[in-house]
């Protein structure tokens, strides 16, 4: 690119400038990069979650369970192909901050209601055979460093137990799963409901919430339906969404996030359009006799409306680039909060493409006025 | 005669200031031939600067017949009168006009940037353009690290580089002392004489003037007299 000396020495005409210009626009980057980074990776869970799945809970709340008497008559709705269930179990290990998504399952009907949970035959069944046994996922296994045969204690914010009054609950190691397509998912783990259900101080007989799944993935707002009309008017009514509603609600506990990011993001780079704006509008005018002797010199009213406006691109997507990489580097620091590890593509993808848009409505304006600049006017001053 | 190089009929130029409309040049009638050197006088606000810069492409007659290297370049487009200017013509300002930013080498490679030479050969034509003008050893300088007539030359060299038959000068050496300024008309002189260079050199300067091979006087807008030097 022959041009590239002419469009950077006039970007950095004013040095002062352009680095507080840029730096403005790195931070509304970096900002970008790191809401839009959790906003994706929450919505992640949302975005996976499978048409082909019901989830029914309580309608009083989420956290409401539902009797475990409620399997048969799940089964017997037309349109249900099979029907399993878990519960919140709250638990973390060692220490509050090391949050672990553990469930008590039917580990049999799950698995038929969830085939994306892949793990060895003789694991699954070392898990039907151990009663304090836990099938740990991938992720989370590599996190604590377990192995089979390790006893593993977990403390549950919601569970006591019926023998000792305590919250700590004791498990052992069996095996490990993975889920297709979506490794996130196995930050977590799984453990018998039959052991849980027998040595839990209370509650018992309940789950926490069902899964459906459906023969015909077409009748799942039919089915929702039939399920919810099924239990109305009994003493535990249920809310049936599909594992996507399911999963957005999950969300919406902690207020809408993609919303907040998107409004705070709004407001980042309006201001950032008019602050980049006038700093290019005034370069602009700076250099109004410069642009001229351009023009003189035989450079098309086209070529120098591109040459503002590649000056603009170039500007955005610099710092652009430098903010979205300060965040890719800053984003494993949320791993705890997000559970993922790296700055999902997809941000920095949609980050190339507002800097796009913000070179060019920022750089649009002072690009047309330079190519309509007059060359007699501009060289004598008028 | 030799063919002529500029040949102006009947041109008159109006500018609209609002609802005011300012004859500035009324019906004149111009011919520059081929390797002239010409240096166009007049008192301030005559219109020289005017004339010049339809000479050279910059501002279109609003009626008449401008003829500049062969072509009728009243009737060019915008974007065809820019290509013609980047064939034809070189262009030096009293104030050099060179880009502050830009090295004296970049800032001579600016025309050849819109032809289809390759870096290579941009950077030896550069050379060559910057040796004629003298200033070789000045060519990885900013305009701001040249003296006056450094930087005229450079805006020389500039005008030069892209090889055009006609150099258009608005009072070159205008800011700059006497001695610099016979440096820099002598340079004229010899790509007049040397390289075949044809010259219209807008000046106050009556010794500026002497250089040339023709002087005309431009007063209120029309050409009083045309003596050969
Ligand atoms: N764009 C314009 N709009 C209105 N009037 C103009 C414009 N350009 C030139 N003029 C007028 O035309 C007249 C001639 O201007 P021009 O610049 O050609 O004079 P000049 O002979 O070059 O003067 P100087 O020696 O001071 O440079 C002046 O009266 C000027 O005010
Ligand atoms: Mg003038």
């Amino acid at each position: 690119m022959k041009f590239f000396p002419l469009i950077w020495s006039a970007l950095w005409r004013k040095k002062l400038r352009t680095i507080f210009t840029l730096l403005s626009i790195v931070i509304a980057f970096l900002l970008f990069g790191m809401l839009q980074g959790v906003n994706a990776a929450f919505q992640r869970g949302v975005d996976n979650a499978n048409v082909n799945r019901l989830v029914v809970t309580s309608r009083i709340s989420l956290t409401e369970a539902l009797p475990i008497s409620q399997m048969q008559l799940l089964e017997s709705v037309k349109g249900v192909a099979a029907v399993a269930h878990a519960t919140w179990f709250g638990a973390y290990y060692q220490d509050p901050k090391n949050f672990i998504f553990a469930a008590p399952v039917e580990i049999d009907r799950y698995l038929k209601v969830v085939p994306e949970i892949k793990s060895a035959p003789e694991q699954l069944d070392a898990l039907r055979h151990t009663r304090d046994g836990i099938l740990v996922g991938l992720v989370a296994a590599k996190k604590y460093g377990w192995k089979i045969g390790d006893r593993v204690p977990l403390h549950s914010t919601i569970w006591t137990r019926k023998s000792d009054g305590q919250s700590d609950w004791d498990f052992q190691v069996v095996g490990f799963y993975d889920f297709t397509g979506n490794a996130s998912q196995t930050d977590g783990a799984l453990f018998n409901f039959d052991y849980f259900d027998e040595a839990r101080a209370f509650r018992r007989g309940s789950v926490g919430w069902w899964v459906v799944s459906l023969s015909d993935p077409n009748q799942s707002s039919q089915v929702a339906a039939a399920i919810d009309k099924l239990f109305e008017n009994s003493a535990d009514e249920t809310k049936t969404q599909s594992e996507k509603e399911f999963a957005q609600s999950f969300l919406k506990q902690f207020g809408d996030i993609n919303f907040i990011v998107k409004a705070i993001l709004f407001a980042v780079f309006f201001t950032l359009l008019f602050l980049t704006g006038n700093t290019m509008m005034q370069s602009v005018r700076e250099r109004v006799p410069e642009l001229a002797v351009l023009k003189t010199l035989g450079y098309s009213d086209t070529a120098v409306l591109t040459l503002v406006l590649v000056e603009s691109v170039l500007l955005c997507l610099l710092a652009a680039a430098i903010g979205l990489g300060i965040a890719e580097l800053l984003f494993p620091l949320l791993k705890s909060v997000v559970g993922e590890v790296r700055l999902p593509p997809s941000v920095l993808l949609a980050g190339g493409g507002v800097a796009l848009v913000l070179a060019i409505l920022t750089g649009l304006p002072p690009a047309w006025r330079a190519k309509r600049l007059d060359i007699v006017d501009a060289l004598a001053g008028r | 005669m030799s063919e002529a190089i500029v040949s102006l009929r009947n041109v008159v130029k109006r500018y609209q200031r609002g609802k005011q409309t300012v004859e500035v040049l009324h019906g004149l009638n111009l011919e520059i031939a081929n390797g002239e050197f010409v240096a166009l006088m007049g008192p301030s606000g005559s219109g020289k600067t005017t004339l010049l810069n339809l000479i050279g492409g910059l501002d279109r007659a609003t009626e008449g017949e401008v003829i500049v290297a062969g072509e009728r370049i009243d009737q060019l487009s915008s974007g065809g009168l820019a290509k013609w200017r980047a064939r034809h013509v070189g262009f030096v300002f009293q104030f050099y006009n060179l880009m502050p930013m830009l090295t004296a080498e970049r800032n001579v490679e600016l025309p050849l940037l819109l032809t289809s030479l390759n870096g290579a050969q941009r950077k030896q034509n550069v050379a060559a353009a910057l040796a004629v003008v003298g200033l070789a050893d000045r060519a990885r300088h900013k305009p701001s690290e040249l003296s006056g007539g450094q930087a005229q030359r450079v805006a020389i060299a500039r005008a030069l580089v892209a090889d055009p038959t006609l150099l258009v000068c608005d009072e070159p050496t205008g800011d700059l002392d006497r001695k610099t300024a016979d440096e820099i008309l002598h340079l004229l002189q010899v790509l007049n004489r040397e390289h075949g260079k044809s010259i219209v050199m807008v000046t106050h300067d009556p010794k500026a003037a002497d250089y040339a091979s023709r002087q005309m006087h431009v007063d209120k807008g029309a050409l009083v007299q045309a003596e050969a030097a």
